[in-house]
C-alpha cells in the first residue's frame, strides 16, 4: 500500500456566527485528517455545521462569522516545487485567494442554477481562473478549457463553450462547474451537496464523473452530503457531524457495516432501502438542537433513546474502536452497559453484508 | 384533441368491483408560453386511485408530476381530460356545490416548509382556514377545539397553536401544513414532494405520521416525490412519469422487482444503495429519450399483468419483456 | 482517543439510562421571537437612520408646539418691527443672534420677523405644520389607491393587469408639472385643491411597487395554499397577500413623504402654493426669496427646516428598507 501523506489538518475548529440573539457555535471543536488521493465524506443534517466547516477551509466567511480557534493545516506543492504547510486559518483574505483558492482547493457548491453566472460566456467564465493564476493568453485558455469540458462528458464542446448557462441542463452546468473547478489543477476539491439538486439519474453519472476525475488525477476530495447512498458510492472515510462536531468518523465500511454512535444508528435507519419491509421506520424524535444556546453534555443526548445520565453531565470524548474507527459516545466507555444497534438495522446491515460477499470479503 | 386512455385498463388487487375514489382519463395540462411553443407538461396520463390507498407518483423534473396534482386539484385548467373524483366530474366547470366538495373532500401539501405557512398568520388561523372558509364550526371555542385535536394528532402542542411559523423547524412547519389538510377530513391528500425538502430523519418522521393517519382515518394519497426509496416504503401502487407521460404503473412489488420500461429501469438503477462494497461496484444503466429511438406519443399501454401496464408500442413491448 | 477519566470523579448512576424528562429542553429550541422584533434591532443598528428619525420627531414637535408656545400669532402684522434679524435670549450676549434693526422694537424673535412684521418662529412653525398636514393626506390617499390598484392589478394578472397598467402607463407619461399647474391655474390653490393635485400621479409609483410584491408572493405555497381550500379571492388578497406585502408599502410611503413636502415647496415657489397670510415651508421660502440678498435670516430658517426635514426622512425610510429587507451583504 503507497504511503499515505497527509495534506489537511483541521484541529479544534470553533466557528461561532454574531446574531441579534447571541452568538450561534455552529462548528464546536472539530478534527479531521485527508490524506492524498481519498474521498473524505462529511454526512449530516441542517445545522450539523458541515457546510460552515469546509467553507472555512475555503476561506469563505460571512461578516458575523469568526473563527474563534483552531489550525487549518493545508500540505500542498508550492509554486517551486516544494512542499509547502500552511495554517490556512491564519492566511489574509488576499494570501488566501492569490495561493489557495481556485489553485490549490477547488469548490464545487450545491445549486448549479446559480453557481454559473448567466450574464458571462461558459468559455470565459473557465477562462477566468485560468488566466488569473496562471497568466495564461487568451487562445491558450480556451483550448484547455475545451479539453477540459470534453474530459467532463459534454458532447460538443465547441459549441457548448459558446453558450450561456441557461442554455444548458442542470447536469451540464454542474460538470461546468467541475470542469471549473479542475481547471487549474487543485490538488484539494471540496464539494458541498453538488448532487442534491440534480434528479437520481443525473446525480448517478455526476459522482461517477468525480470519481473517475479524482482517480485520474489524483486529487483529493471532501465530500458533503446528507444522503448516505451518496456516501457509500464515494467515501473512502466517512465523518458524520451532528450539532457541529464530529460524533463518528471511520472508514466507509466501518461506518455502514459497524456503526456505533446511536446518531448514525438513526440516521441509517431513517432511510428506507429499496429492501424495507417493516411497516415502520425507526426514526430519530425531535429536531437539531438551537446551536445558540450552550449545550452541557452530549448534544445529542435530548434525541438519544439509550442516553444515560452522563450524557446529560458531561461531553463525550472520542473513543478508539480501532485504528481508523472512532466514535463519541459514552456507551463506548467502560463501565457503560452493553447496548446493541436496533433489530431492524441489525437485520438490514446482516442482509447488506450478504450482497457484499459477492464482491469480497466485507 | 380527442380524448383517449390509449387503453389504459390496470386492476387493483382486492378492490375489483369498487369504483376508484379518484379516476384520471386523458389527463392532458399544455401552457402556452409563446406563439411558436407551448409547454406539454401533462401529456395524456390515465390513472386510479381507490379508497384508503397510496399511490405513489414518481419521476424527474420536468416529468409533470407535480403539474398533475395541482391540475387535479384545480390550481390550473385542465387542457383536456377527465376527472372523476368521488362520483363527480371535476375536469370542466363546476357550480358552487361541487366546489364545496372538491375544496373539503381533496387537500394539498406542499414542498417547502418555509413557504407553503402564511408568515403573518398564527398557527391556529392557518390550521383553522378550512372551517373558516366552509363554516364548519360553531363558534370560537369549537374552532379552538377542534385545532387543538388536529395538532395533537399531528404530534405537536396546544401552545403552538398561538405562535408564529417562523418560530418552528422545518419538520413542525410540515406537521402544520398537514394539519391544514386533515382538518377538513379530506377524503385524499395530495403530498406533492412533501417530504423533499427536509432532512433525512425529519423525512421519516413525517412519513411515519402519514402511514399513522391514514390507518386511524382511512384517507387516501396521492404521493408524488423523486425520491423512490420513500415512495416504495409508503405506497401501494406506483406510477412512473417521464416527460409528461405514463410510462409504467403498477403495484409497488411490480415495479420494483420486475420494471419493464428502460426509463424505470434506469431511474432504480440510479438509486443509491447504502452498501458500500456492492454501490462501489455498480453502474447506473444510462437511458436517453432522444436518442433511444422511443416516442411516447405513439405508445399505448400494455398490460405485463393484471396490475402492471406499460406505455410501449407493440414492437418495443416485445422487445422490453423479454430484457 | 481514549480517555482514561477518574470513575471517582464522577457519578455512581453515570451510567444509568436517563429518565425522560428532558424533553422540554428541545422547546427552547426555538426563540420566542418576533419578525417585528427582527426588524426594529436592525433599524437601531444603523446609526443614520436612527438619527434621521429623531430628527424627524423635534421636527415634529416643533411644529406642533411651536405656534402655541410662541406669544405671537403667524398672521399678525406688525409695521414697526418689519425685517428683524434672529434675536435669542442668552445666545445674543454672545454677539450672534443679537436683533438689530432699523425699528425701536425690543422685543425676542427667535427666528427673526419678515417684511410684515410677522413672527417668523411662529411662521415657520405654522408652515411645517401645514407642510406636514399637506404631504401627508395627500400621500395617504396615494397609498391607499395606489395599495387597492396593484392588489387587483397583481392578483389577477392576464388581461386586467394588462389594462390597469397601460393605464398607468398612459397617465405616467404626462408631466407631472404640467398637469398640476394647469389643475391649480383652473382651480385657485388652497389646502383642499393643492392635495388634489399631489395626489393624482403620486399613487402610481405605490401600485408599482405593490403589484411587484404581489406577484412574488401570489407564486409562494401558502396561497395556493389557501386557493386549495377554496378561500375566496378578497379573502386572500386581504388577509394572505396584503400582510406580506406591508414592509415595502411602508417604506414606499415613508418615502413618498419628503417627495410630497419637496413638491408642495417647488409648487408654492413657483406661485401655486398656499394663498396668504397662510404660511407652508415653500410659501416661507418663495416669500424670503425676495429679499434674500439683503436680509438672509427671512430665506434661511425655512430653508434649513426643509432640508433637515428631507434628509431626516430620506435617512429613516432608507434605514427601515434595509430593516425590514436586509439585503445579503456577506461575501
Amino acid at each position: 500500500m503507497a504511503e499515505r501523506s497527509r495534506i489537511l489538518k483541521v484541529r479544534d475548529l470553533d466557528v461561532s456566527f454574531k446574531t441579534t440573539n447571541g452568538s450561534v457555535s455552529a462548528v464546536r471543536g472539530v478534527n479531521f485528517d485527508l490524506y492524498k488521493g481519498e474521498t473524505v465524506a462529511i454526512v449530516g443534517e441542517s445545522g450539523s455545521g458541515k457546510s460552515v466547516t469546509v467553507k472555512t477551509i475555503m476561506g469563505i466567511k460571512s461578516n458575523n462569522e469568526s473563527i474563534d480557534s483552531g489550525t487549518v493545516e493545508f500540505t500542498y506543492n508550492g509554486d517551486n516545487g516544494e512542499t509547502v504547510t500552511e495554517d490556512l486559518a491564519k492566511l489574509t483574505p488576499r494570501e488566501m485567494q492569490r495561493r489557495i483558492k481556485g489553485k490549490r482547493i477547488a469548490m464545487v457548491f450545491q445549486d448549479p442554477m446559480t453557481s454559473l453566472d448567466p450574464t458571462m460566456s461558459i468559455e470565459r467564465q473557465m477562462c477566468e481562473g485560468m488566466r488569473y493564476h496562471f497568466k495564461m493568453s487568451r487562445k491558450e485558455a480556451s483550448q484547455r478549457a475545451l479539453e477540459l469540458l470534453q474530459q467532463v462528458g459534454i458532447e460538443d464542446a465547441e459549441k457548448r463553450l459558446k453558450n450561456y448557462p441557461h442554455q444548458l441542463s442542470g447536469g451540464m452546468r454542474q460538470r461546468v462547474v467541475i470542469a471549473i473547478a479542475l481547471s487549474c489543477n487543485p490538488e484539494l476539491l471540496i464539494c458541498d451537496e453538488p448532487t442534491t439538486a440534480l434528479d437520481v439519474t443525473i446525480q448517478a453519472r455526476i459522482l461517477e464523473l468525480i470519481m473517475k476525475l479524482q482517480e485520474e488525477r489524483g486529487i483529493s476530495v471532501i465530500f458533503i452530503t446528507h444522503d448516505l447512498g451518496v456516501v457509500a458510492k464515494v467515501a473512502d472515510y466517512v465523518n458524520v457531524m451532528y450539532a457541529g462536531k464530529i460524533v463518528e468518523k471511520g472508514t466507509v465500511d466501518d461506518i455502514f457495516y459497524d456503526p456505533r454512535h446511536p446518531y448514525t444508528w438513526g440516521l441509517l435507519s431513517s432511510m428506507p432501502d429499496t429492501s424495507t419491509h417493516d411497516d415502520r421506520l425507526y426514526t430519530i424524535p425531535g429536531s437539531p438542537p438551537n446551536l445558540i444556546n450552550n449545550i452541557t453534555g452530549d448534544a445529542f443526548a435530548v434525541r438519544n433513546p439509550y442516553a444515560m445520565n452522563i450524557d446529560f453531565r458531561r461531553e463525550p470524548p472520542m473513543f478508539r474502536i480501532n485504528d481508523h474507527h472512532e466514535a463519541a459516545t459514552w456507551l463506548l466507555a467502560e463501565g457503560a452497559p452493553h447496548v446493541e444497534m436496533p433489530e431492524t438495522l441489525k437485520r438490514r446491515i446482516e442482509k447488506a453484508k450478504k450482497e457484499a460477499e459477492e464482491y469480497g470479503a466485507v | 384533441m380527442e380524448q383517449s386512455d390509449r387503453g389504459y385498463s390496470v386492476r387493483v388487487p382486492g378492490r375489483e368491483g369498487e369504483t376508484p375514489l379518484l379516476s384520471v382519463r386523458g389527463l392532458r395540462q399544455y401552457f402556452r408560453v409563446s406563439r411558436r411553443f407551448t409547454c406539454k407538461a401533462v401529456d395524456d396520463v390515465s390513472f386510479d386511485i381507490y379508497r384508503g390507498e397510496t399511490y405513489g407518483l414518481v419521476g424527474e423534473s420536468g416529468s409533470g408530476k407535480s403539474t398533475t396534482g395541482r391540475s387535479i386539484i384545480r390550481l390550473y385548467e385542465p387542457t383536456t381530460g377527465s376527472i372523476n373524483f368521488d362520483g363527480m366530474d371535476i375536469s370542466g366547470d363546476m357550480d358552487a356545490a361541487r366546489r364545496g366538495q372538491l375544496h373539503t373532500k381533496m387537500q394539498m401539501i406542499f414542498q417547502d416548509p418555509m413557504a407553503s405557512l402564511n408568515p403573518r398568520r398564527k398557527v391556529i388561523d392557518t390550521v383553522a382556514m378550512g372551517l373558516d372558509v366552509h363554516h364548519l364550526c360553531s363558534g370560537r371555542e369549537d374552532r379552538e377545539q377542534k385545532v387543538y385535536s388536529i395538532l395533537e394528532k399531528v404530534g405537536l402542542a396546544q401552545e403552538h397553536a398561538n405562535r408564529y411559523p417562523h418560530q418552528f423547524s422545518g419538520g413542525q412547519r410540515q406537521r402544520i401544513g398537514i394539519a391544514r389538510a386533515l382538518i377538513t377530513n379530506p377524503d385524499l391528500i395530495i403530498a406533492d414532494e412533501a417530504i423533499s425538502a427536509l432532512d433525512v430523519s425529519i423525512q421519516a418522521q413525517v412519513v411515519n405520521l402519514m402511514k399513522d393517519i391514514q390507518q386511524e382515518t382511512g384517507t387516501a394519497y396521492l404521493f408524488i416525490a423523486h425520491d423512490l426509496s420513500m415512495v416504495k416504503y409508503i405506497s401501494s401502487r406506483i406510477g412512473v412519469l417521464h416527460l409528461g407521460h405514463l410510462v409504467e404503473t403498477g403495484t409497488t412489488e411490480d415495479i420494483f422487482n420486475a420494471p419493464v420500461h428502460p426509463y424505470t429501469r434506469s431511474l432504480l438503477s440510479a438509486i443509491p444503495h447504502t452498501n458500500p462494497i456492492v454501490e462501489k461496484h455498480r453502474h447506473a444503466v444510462v437511458y436517453d429519450y432522444e436518442s433511444s429511438g422511443i416516442n411516447y406519443d405513439e405508445g399505448t399501454y400494455h398490460n405485463v399483468s393484471d396490475t402492471h401496464a406499460v406505455l410501449a408500442t407493440d414492437a418495443e413491448f416485445e422487445q422490453w419483456k423479454k430484457g | 482517543m481514549d480517555e482514561t477519566f477518574n470513575p471517582a470523579a464522577s457519578a455512581p448512576d453515570d451510567f444509568r439510562p436517563a429518565t425522560g424528562d428532558h424533553r422540554e429542553e428541545e422547546q427552547k429550541a426555538f426563540v420566542n421571537q418576533s419578525y417585528w422584533h427582527d426588524v426594529f434591532h436592525r433599524f437601531c443598528a444603523n446609526k443614520g437612520a436612527v438619527i434621521g428619525l429623531i430628527f424627524i420627531v423635534l421636527i415634529l414637535l416643533f411644529a406642533i408646539f411651536g405656534p402655541m408656545l410662541s406669544h405671537y400669532s403667524y398672521r399678525t402684522v406688525d409695521p414697526l418691527s418689519t425685517n428683524l434679524k434672529p434675536r435669542i435670549p442668552g445666545l445674543e450676549k454672545l454677539g450672534i443672534f443679537s436683533g438689530y434693526n432699523d425699528s425701536v422694537s425690543t422685543a425676542y424673535h427667535y427666528f427673526g420677523t419678515d417684511n410684515l412684521g410677522r413672527d417668523l418662529f411662529t411662521r415657520v412653525a405654522q408652515g411645517t405644520r401645514v407642510s406636514f398636514e399637506i404631504a401627508g393626506l395627500a400621500v395617504l390617499c396615494d397609498v391607499l389607491l395606489g395599495v387597492v390598484y396593484g392588489l387587483v392589478s397583481g392578483y389577477f394578472g392576464g388581461k386586467v393587469d394588462m389594462v390597469m397598467q397601460r393605464i398607468t402607463e398612459v397617465l405616467n407619461s404626462i408631466p407631472t408639472m404640467i398637469v398640476v399647474t394647469l389643475l391649480l391655474l383652473i382651480i385657485k390653490p388652497g389646502m383642499g385643491s393643492i392635495i388634489i393635485a399631489m395626489m393624482l400621479t403620486g399613487w402610481i409609483n405605490m401600485s408599482r411597487i405593490v403589484r411587484a410584491q404581489v406577484l412574488k408572493v401570489k407564486e409562494q405555497e401558502f396561497v395556493l395554499a389557501a386557493n386549495t381550500i377554496g378561500d375566496t379571492n378578497r379573502n386572500i388578497i386581504f388577509k394572505e397577500i396584503l400582510p406580506n406585502a406591508m414592509g415595502q408599502i411602508i417604506v414606499t410611503f415613508m418615502f413618498s413623504i419628503p417627495n410630497a413636502i419637496f413638491m408642495e415647496a417647488f409648487l408654492a415657489f413657483i406661485g401655486l402654493g398656499i394663498p396668504a397670510p397662510m404660511a407652508s415651508l415653500g410659501s416661507l421660502i418663495n416669500d424670503g426669496y425676495k429679499s434674500a440678498m439683503i436680509y438672509p435670516h427671512m430665506i434661511l430658517s425655512p430653508v434649513i427646516i426643509l432640508a433637515l426635514l428631507m434628509l431626516s426622512f430620506n435617512l429613516f425610510a432608507d434605514g427601515l428598507r434595509d430593516a425590514i429587507d436586509p439585503q445579503m451583504k456577506q461575501i
